[in-house]
């Protein structure tokens, strides 16, 4: 693709909220260098890439040693989401995490839980069906779901009806037995539990397939009869046609929309069927294709993201020494995303239903207090950039310099008239000692707009 | 004392919403001590006789609502034991759900009380009509063009506070001229959405703020989120910003396992704050128009599970105040295994005859829109204001 260097960064930019959590332009500039096709292929291919080593959080912070805590487990998540090399595979994560909305509330086991993550990361851009094979051995899901109560001859529907209903098929597409069949089919899959390593420590769980209890009577699951198992359900499940438009619309309003689109789902819906199953063809189709590159600003940004993208343009928490990650944890939760501990199996309501009052405030007050430091390393690197080799500049040029360091961000040209008035700057800024603040006070008004919550 | 005296407070009936999330065990709550049933099958999360606090010589309160009861005796307490709703579902979330919105049968975001709102301010006259506290507004409060305030914690409740002085008069300067909603237009539905809570949060956030300054009382409210959240609520009642509508919320009652020790303490933990919120209302003069609803989205399993209870069917809830003529009505459900529901009590009374209760006797709405649909209403509950 050849065109201009500006487009091209727009495009970057937009792939790096997208695709990642946002970045500033310091941070992503040398990458427009790249072909953009070659710029996706580098974020798919995560295999190459190493996942941080988070150990050293622990070893130099105690209180990341409180592996029970949920927004210290949340905080590691944090540290990965902000540095990890992989860091599609956080945000696919993030997705399935929000569709297979599995929590802590209810365990109150935070290691089952970042287990659980793991095993979303290890699988999340692979194929859907071992996808749904590890989901249904998972401990965090098993015990969110009362899987483990699903015994022959005394079924435990919960699971059975969730894999078909929030985690596939969807309402309508299935029968009331087939949900009977579904459930009957994973009797048996169930939970065992190790000794703990440390007297009145954590039980450890893992899957266990108990023969003894798996009901073996003849079943009849969406059209197939025979001694079904669990795996035999998630072959039906996941070559029926409601299951791909499943995976397609969801992956679609995640990565380019809110709004679906019809005609994309159905050619994902075609990616799908055509790779057997495999996200990360359906990936690669999303962020190559023109309506991906169209959709720039048309989601309201998630908490997860607006906070891992604040934190991105501060350049802060990107060495394990640095204290205060679960601050991050509790200012997504104070914007109504609590990780690792959704509201409901359903997930978070998102798109417009991410702004409430609180919520707003929340965002607002997070983003000025985070980016109006002039002392954090990468508000130090974005003065420096606006400054170096001037002597003054125009308020105009401030405000467009902001935007563009702060990863492009777009805003209506009536916003900016507001912003140019309320700031009350001279025509000519010196460039002295006071212009840092000039430049975070300039952030903070930007910041506080309605496009800013947008990503 | 800059409180608003009685004489110029308003009168308009004031409605509070106490949310315990989880399912509250409601058998332990108000205890069937006397049906020797209740014994057979809460051999381990059973209340002992002499530990009740009897209300008469079958029923009584779980020991750590000693407070409440002393609400019950002054004859300001209702209990509806036995509320559900047709087709009981277990999932919490799904529960959750159908309580909030009124809506048994379909999936819908509308609230009951956005709707609530709705009606009482059309014009959208005061965005503090409706105040939620806690984290994150409930769904039941939600209703598309309809302002909710929602609110963490009221003392620190405010637009760009981490700047001071001039730089934060310009920066909220701006920001209220950034979120002025523009003329309604389909593809900037979301924009018009930010535009139009920005406004709200504003305009709320300045109200709110009075609201701690003008508050004196002597009475110490606990530091438990349940307790800050009704601080909160009598505040912005007694500054008298014409809110109508309150919800708090009480999580952790999904006792699955150590149900005796944790429903305790959560139990503790309500029956406290609630005394010491009409306490404050009363030393005020200003509880004689509120009404209090507490409610939980299910009850649990007839038999314990060993360590606790598992999710099931006919939970209960309580309207608390001065209007509120105290006492059980309806019939509590059958423990005997004859009457079970799988495992269940069966519930023998709709929640949506509690929510008409409340809109045509305290609000004086037409309940049929609002629950969509006509159900019996409990008579004499509530004694409304006079007009």
């Amino acid at each position: 693709m050849v065109t201009a260097l500006k487009t091209d960064i727009e495009l970057v930019a937009h792939l790096m909220r997208r695709a990642a959590f946002g970045l500033p332009a310091y941070r992503f500039e040398r990458l427009a260098e790249q072909r953009y096709e070659d710029l996706v292929e580098d974020l798919l291919d995560v295999e190459s890439k190493q996942r941080p080593e988070e150990d050293l959080l622990e070893r130099f912070l105690s209180e990341h040693a409180d592996e029970e805590n949920n927004a210290m487990t949340a905080a590691r998540w944090y540290f990965r989401m902000i540095n990890s090399e992989r860091v599609l595979e956080e945000k696919v994560a993030l997705f399935w995490h929000n569709r297979f909305a599995t929590g802590v509330a209810k365990s109150n086991v935070n290691l089952m839980m970042w287990a659980h993550m793991e095993m979303l990361r290890d699988h999340g851009m692979g194929n859907f069906r071992t996808l749904l094979q590890k989901l249904s051995r998972d401990p965090a899901t098993i015990w969110w779901l009362d899987q483990q109560t699903n015994h022959k001859g005394a079924i435990n529907e919960n699971y059975g009806r969730e894999l078909l209903e929030l985690f596939s098929m969807g309402r309508g597409n299935y029968t009331e037995d087939d949900v009977q069949a579904a459930a009957t089919a994973f009797t048996g899959w169930t939970l065992d539990q190790s000794i703990p390593r440390y007297p009145n420590g954590w039980w450890d769980f893992s899957f266990v397939y108990r023969e003894d209890d798996h009901d073996h009577a003849e079943k009849t699951f969406l059209g197939r009869s025979g001694d079904l198992n669990g795996d035999d359900i998630i072959d039906e499940v996941v070559k029926n046609e409601a299951t791909a438009r499943f995976v397609a619309d969801n992956l679609y309003r995640y990565f380019v929309s809110d709004e679906p689109d019809e005609a994309e789902v159905k050619v994902l819906m075609k990616v799908y069927f055509e790779s057997d199953y495999e996200i990360k063809p359906m990936l690669r189709h999303i962020f190559n294709s023109d309506s991906f590159k169209k959709a720039t600003y048309e989601k309201v940004r998630w908490p997860v993201d607006h906070v891992v993208n604040i934190v991105n343009t501060t350049g802060r928490h990107t060495d394990p020494y640095e204290g205060g990650l679960k601050k991050l944890a509790v200012a997504s939760a104070l914007m109504g995303q609590r990780l690792l501990d959704p509201p409901s199996v359903e997930g978070w309501h998102t798109g417009r239903e991410w702004i409430d009052s609180s919520f707003l405030i929340e965002r607002v007050n997070f983003a000025a207090n985070m980016l109006g430091d002039t002392n954090t390393p990468g508000m130090r690197t974005i003065i420096g950039r606006i400054s170096t080799g001037k002597t003054s500049i125009t308020a105009d040029e401030l405000i467009d310099s902001c935007l563009y360091e702060l990863g492009c961000v777009e805003i209506s040209s009536k916003t900016k008239d507001i912003l140019l008035e309320e700031s009350n700057l001279p025509a000519g800024i010196q460039i002295d000692d006071g212009f840092g603040d000039k430049v975070t006070q300039m952030i903070e008004l930007i910041v506080a707009s309605r496009e800013y919550q947008l990503g | 004392m800059t409180t608003a005296s009685k004489q110029t407070r308003s009168s308009d009936p004031v409605f509070v919403v106490v949310q315990l999330s989880g399912g509250n065990d409601f058998m332990n709550t108000v205890i069937p001590y006397g049906d020797p049933f209740y014994y057979d099958f809460r051999k381990t999360v059973g209340v002992a006789e002499e530990n009740v606090l009897s209300i008469d010589d079958q029923f009584g309160f779980h020991p750590a609502l000693t407070p409440l009861k002393k609400i019950w005796d002054s004859g300001d307490l209702a209990i509806i034991p036995g509320i559900g709703y047709p087709v009981p579902d277990r999932s919490h979330f799904r529960s959750m759900d159908i309580w909030h919105t009124a809506e048994p049968t379909k999936i819908i975001a509308e609230g009951w009380l956005g709707r609530v709102v709705r009606e009482l301010d059309p014009g959208k006259t005061n965005v503090c009509t409706g105040v939620s506290f806690g984290q994150g507004l409930p769904r039941a409060m939600y209703l598309m063009g309809t302002p909710a305030i929602s609110v963490g914690q009221l003392e620190e409740y405010g637009l760009l506070t981490s700047l001071a002085g001039e730089r934060q008069r310009k920066a909220l300067n701006a920001f209220q001229r950034m979120y002025v909603p523009e003329e309604i237009d389909e593809a900037s539905m979301v924009m018009n959405h930010i535009g139009q809570t920005g406004i709200d949060a504003m305009t709320g956030a300045d109200m709110l703020a009075i609201a701690p300054e003008r508050y004196s009382s002597t009475i110490e409210y606990g530091e438990d989120a349940l307790s800050q959240s009704l601080k909160g609520i009598a505040q912005v009642h007694l500054a008298d910003l014409g809110t109508r509508v309150f919800y708090a919320q009480l999580p952790g009652f999904d006792t699955h396992g150590a149900q005796i020790a944790t429903q305790s303490r959560l139990l503790e933990n309500l029956s406290n704050s609630v005394t010491d919120f009409f306490d404050d209302l009363k030393e005020h003069d200003a509880a004689d128009n509120v009404v209090m609803m507490v409610f939980t989205e299910f009850g649990r399993r007839i038999r314990d599970n060993g360590n606790g209870t598992d999710h099931g069917s006919g939970g209960g809830a309580f309207l608390i105040g001065n209007r509120v003529n105290g006492g059980m009505y309806a019939e509590f459900p059958s423990l005997d295994p004859a009457e079970h529901l799988s495992g269940d009590l069966k519930f023998n009374n709709d929640f949506r005859s509690l929510y008409s209760t409340i809109l045509d006797d305290w609000f004086g709405i037409e309940p049929a829109p609002v629950v969509n649909g006509t159900f019996e209403k409990f008579t004499g509950m509530i004694q409304p204001v006079e007009a």
